[in-house]
């Protein structure tokens, strides 16, 4: 079994709470950065590390914040995004609910490298159980001096606050989660210019993800050389991968970075397999925005090599025969699942999440949705697939943010490898709206020429 | 949609909501009060059930902000209801994850056990639900929500959604 870097005390008894969690060697890594490091060191170790942004977009950590702006008598914010809303993600919860202060003493320690005097935790609005959790851990945590004036005396002050989104998907999106904290609605903002020069309150920012964040703790106690020896490659660290869907054992996993998927998907230690004896249809191996990959091609790439749990191995074959690690939101689906069925509701989703700025998102994904919903229940006709991948083309890349790309992607990638089935509702169409197409061929090892 | 036919009472609120909402204030630089506005919004839900716009007025003029900047806030995101709802609104998640394991019968089942459609309210006026987008939880699913805590229901079955509706109409008013 893999070391846990950030799960390792997760199921101590009462490490929720401050004076448990600092009896397993809690908080060192703020005693060991403010005492004995300069914050430039804090983010030259981070660098070193190699971790890349959890949140989905995976841009190495220490780079952008390198890039945060220092003028001289300007704030300097951090902001941590907790408004976890992709489908099939459900990691940030689990650690805030249950490991709170290995946030706040990641958030401590970001903060002091950057330079932050007040920070932010920017959680989904849903999440009022968490918010409170973190607000009697930051109490606890001021308590102990880790917080407020002079930590450690140190001379460095910090406050940390948490703020409640109010339900809305694209407050995940960086600018758009700081159009929010300040107030207002969530409409992503023109880039540049970038947070680092012009973030919250038009003051230099960096916004990153919880699991990001927690990440920084280990890379200060054990070093960034040491935390750059587990995983594979550029895909260094340890990963928590949520999984849901038709398996046995849904739940948050962390996991080597490069671990084989079947290995993730099978072994008694993370999924269990499918559950109730059925067979793997297909998975969603990163959150509903990436491409959906048949479990040929999940299992496999194109090349014919095991796939792995890493950022460049599930993005081998680019969209054609690969996918994403996105924010690690992984859905599995068994053979009684509906492929259209499952389209539609995503597509619902992105509908619903626009903000409505951009046309081609604001009209395309309400437009998709439509299609999807007449091709599900029957009323579909066969030039609709070329139709909806028509549409999708024209919404990805021309929007200012990337919900337009994450809702353009699955319906894609869901005709490319399952064209024969969307077909099937138009040629069955009575039979599509009381049964479903099973696994037909997805599962078995077809030629994967045929997909591309 | 904002809904300027129900019933507006006066808004008055209480010394110990504005303490809070002074609390709220103070977590952001000087002039940068507009940031209160959405915990301060969840505030007023959980005491009056919904935002009225009398409420939503009261609100502007605490923060010194144009009732439009508080509209436009409050119809953006989805947690806000501009109208009166069930004491309990059961949530129900309904995106593709939760739809794998059943999420749809549940919302069906929620129905038909309560009689109303979704968005409408039960005429005891203690219950109405709708459906929701992802809770991140998928792993828990299918799931439900009711607020103004958030109380997490995961795992539920038709059985357990009929327990908790009981449980919840045992606790009344």
């Amino acid at each position: 079994m893999a070391r846990k870097l950030l799960l390792e005390h997760i199921n101590v008894p009462g490490i929720n709470t401050f004076d448990v969690y600092r009896s397993k060697g809690g908080y060192a890594s703020v005693e060991k950065a403010l005492k004995t490091m300069s914050p430039d060191d804090v983010v030259e170790e981070v660098k070193k590390s190699g971790l890349r942004g959890r949140g989905g977009a995976g841009f190495p950590t220490g780079m952008k914040w390198s890039f945060l702006a220092k003028p001289e008598g300007v704030a300097r914010y951090l902001v941590c995004n907790a408004d976890e809303s992709e489908p099939g993600t459900f990691k940030d919860r689990y650690l805030m609910t249950y490991i709170p202060h290995l946030l706040i003493e990641g958030m401590i320690v970001a903060s002091f490298a950057l330079g932050a005097k007040t920070s932010y935790i920017y959680v989904r609005g849903e999440m009022m159980p968490q918010i409170r959790i973190l607000e009697k851990a930051i109490a606890e945590a001021k308590n102990a001096g880790f917080l407020g004036k002079n930590i450690l005396g140190s001379g460095y002050d910090l406050e940390l606050y948490v703020q409640p989104g109010g339900g809305a998907y694209i407050c995940g999106e960086e600018t758009a989660l700081l159009e929010s904290l300040e107030g207002k609605r969530g409409n992503p903002r023109i880039k540049p210019p970038f947070p680092a020069i012009a973030g919250l309150y038009g003051c230099p920012t960096v916004v990153n993800n919880v699991e990001s964040i927690a990440a920084v703790v280990p890379i200060i106690n054990e070093g960034g050389d040491e935390y750059a020896k587990v995983g594979i490659g550029r895909s260094t660290g340890t990963k928590l991968i949520s999984a849901g869907g038709n398996i046995k054992k849904p739940g948050v996993y962390e996991i080597d970075l490069g671990l084989p998927v079947e290995e993730f998907l099978y072994s008694d230690e993370y999924c269990g397999g499918i559950a109730n004896g059925k067979r793997l249809k297909a998975v969603v191996a990163g959150g509903s925005s990436v491409p959906i990959l048949p479990a040929n091609l999940f299992f496999k790439t194109a090349k014919n090599e095991p796939r792995l749990m890493s950022y460049e191995s599930l993005a081998e074959g680019g969209f054609v025969t690969g996918t994403m690690m996105g924010s690690g939101g992984f859905i599995a689906f068994d053979e009684d699942q509906c492929i259209v069925r499952n389209t539609w509701n995503f597509t619902r989703f992105y509908h619903h999440e626009s903000c409505g700025q951009c046309s081609p998102c604001r009209e395309g994904t309400g437009w998709m949705e439509k299609v999807l919903h007449r091709l599900e229940n029957g009323h579909g006709t066969l030039s609709d697939m070329d139709l909806l991948v028509d549409v999708s083309k024209k919404i990805e890349g021309n929007t200012i943010c990337p919900l337009g790309d994450a809702a353009a992607w699955p319906v894609a990638s869901a005709i490319r490898h399952f064209r024969d089935e969307f077909e099937w509702h138009v040629t069955n169409a009575s039979e599509a709206v009381v049964r479903n197409y099973g696994l037909a061929h997805y599962a078995d090892p077809l030629d994967i020429k045929e997909t591309a | 949609m904002l809904r300027v036919d129900e019933a507006q009472q006066p808004v008055e609120f209480t010394p110990e909501l504005i303490t809070r909402f002074d609390d709220i204030v103070s977590r952001y630089p000087e002039g940068k009060q507009k940031s209160a506005l959405l915990p301060i919004l969840h505030l007023v839900q959980a005491e009056y059930g919904w935002l009225s716009s009398a409420a939503m007025d009261k609100v502007a003029d605490y923060l010194h902000l144009q009732d439009i900047e508080v509209y436009e806030v409050a119809t953006f995101y989805s947690m806000y209801f501009l109208r009166p709802q069930g004491k309990y609104v059961l949530e129900v998640c309904r995106t593709g994850p939760c739809c794998l394991v059943g999420a749809e019968k549940i919302m069906d089942h929620i129905e038909q056990k309560l009689g109303v459609k979704e968005g409408d309210v039960t005429p005891d006026g203690l219950f109405s639900w709708r459906g929701v987008e992802c809770l991140a939880a998928c792993g828990y699913a299918p799931v439900l929500q009711i607020g103004p805590e958030y109380t997490f229901y995961e795992n539920l079955t038709n059985e357990s959604v009929d327990k908790l509706i009981e449980d919840l109409k045992a606790k009344g008013n």
